[in-house]
């Protein structure tokens, strides 16, 4: 690597982090194969029962560190539900806990270094939003009928107006899943390209004098922007619980 | 990690394929149903584990919590009742008691003063008494002696008359003795 890197300079590969590989063998990629998004899904499992299983099984009433945590996450979730999609909201509580704890654990077990992170493939991410967009507009229907189409049909505006808001409504409504997917994808394929990208200048001090200006200030920039990340990590499966929280509020109250 | 993707790109491998073509990753068609597949299975495992162990443990332990320090509340509120009823006994009694010591050191101090006063005038009485019977034994002693000053004066005189060779009348002696007697004590 360090001969190659001599021979032809800096070496960009800032999306190589982000190929889908078998993880034993080589060749191309089956449905079955377990490959590296497999195990760090597998991980992503294993971290969130641990914390959540073991780290509960105490049951005690003057909790263990780790088990005030694992009520914290509960308390948050619980009351987020509760308080955006209303108290009928609570039996969706453990489907929305559970997309909450996947992709935080998922986001936060990416930026270890050498970790694949699901959560920056639209394929992961369009699965988990089609299934919220899917589910909300089931539960519309289930419980409202055909009256569920009233969320289209602004009753408040003139008119004249309704067809043009319904049309703006409907399109809005069918964007949902599109933007709900892209922007947790978005984020963290972009964090994780730009600390890439600020890595491969980290060398540049074994190949040219520049590099004494240079490798300091691309290793402070991957410093400042892991602690982002960080933040990038907790507020985008966030806005993506909040967001699902809102759909399904939509979905059992209709009205504007 | 350069390596590892030429390498790759030999396998002609489609992920390879994506990544050296400068292509995203994220848009290889070809590893989606794979990524599918285990993202449901991982999905499913994960929300049996949250949902039948996880989360029912955490309600009940919450909602145990809960009970046991709404609990604790009321026990305390009980306690804290029962703490002022002993206090305002504690002070009933401590009054009581006090009132008590009052009544028995006034009574001892009646008592006392009561037998002091008896005691008083029985002394008084006895200092009157004795004090009586010394005046009388003085005014006694004072007679005898005025009596036994008036003998001896006359027998003085008449002794002395005698030696003069005067032969003293014994009724103009005792005269002139009491007038003298008179006149000194006068």
């Amino acid at each position: 690597m360090a001969a190659e890197e001599h021979g032809e300079g800096l070496t960009f590969h800032p999306m190589d982090q982000f190929i889908v590989q078998p993880l034993f063998g080589d060749g191309a990629v089956g449905v079955f194969t377990i490959t590296n998004s497999t195990l760090w899904l597998a991980v992503t499992v294993i971290a969130a029962a641990l914390l959540f299983v073991m780290g509960t099984r105490g049951r005690a009433i003057v909790p263990t560190r780790i088990q005030s945590i694992a009520e914290l996450a509960y308390g948050f979730i619980h009351k987020m539900v509760e308080d955006v999609a209303g108290r009928d909201a609570l039996k969706f509580f453990p489907y929305i806990f559970t997309l909450f704890i996947f992709i935080v654990f998922s986001n936060f077990l990416g930026l270890l270094p050498k970790a694949f992170t699901p959560t920056s493939h639209i394929a992961v991410t369009a699965i988990l939003a089609m299934g919220v967009f899917l589910t909300v507009t089931f539960v519309g229907f289930y419980i409202h009928g055909m009256k569920f189409l009233g969320l289209f049909w602004v009753a408040s505006a003139p008119l004249a107006l309704r067809p043009v808001l319904a049309l703006i409504e409907v399109i809005s409504y069918f964007v949902r899943p599109v933007s709900h997917s892209i922007r947790l994808a978005g984020n963290m394929m972009a964090g994780h390209a730009v600390i890439k990208v600020f890595a491969a200048f980290a060398p540049l001090i074994l190949i040219s004098g520049i590099g004494i200006a240079v490798t300091p200030l691309s290793i402070i920039a991957i410093t400042a922007m892991y602690g982002l990340e960080i933040l990038v990590a907790f507020i985008q499966a966030y806005v993506f619980t909040i967001l699902t929280c809102v759909y399904l509020k939509d979905a059992l109250h209709p009205a504007h | 990690m350069a390596e590892h993707t030429a390498e790759h790109a030999t396998d002609a491998g489609h992920a390879a394929d994506a990544a050296s073509s400068g292509g995203m990753p994220q848009l290889d068609f070809a590893t989606f149903p794979n990524q599918i597949l285990w993202l449901v299975v991982a999905l499913v495992v994960l929300y049996l584990i949250l949902s039948r162990v996880a989360l029912p443990r955490i309600g009940s332990v919450l909602a145990e919590r809960t009970g046991t320090i709404t609990n604790d509340i009321a026990a305390a509120e009980t306690f804290k009742q029962q703490a002022a009823e002993a206090e305002a006994a504690y002070h009933q009694a401590l009054d009581d008691a006090r009132a008590a010591a009052a009544k028995v050191i006034n009574d001892a101090k009646a008592d006392i003063q009561k037998d002091l006063d008896v005691a008083i005038a029985k002394a008084d009485a006895e200092i009157a008494a004795r004090t009586a019977e010394s005046a009388a034994r003085i005014d006694e002693i004072r007679a005898s002696a005025t009596e036994a000053v008036t003998t001896v004066a006359k027998d003085t005189t008449k002794e002395l008359l005698n030696s003069f060779g005067v032969k003293a009348d014994a009724r103009s002696v005792t005269a002139a003795v009491n007038a003298q007697l008179k006149g000194g004590a006068a």
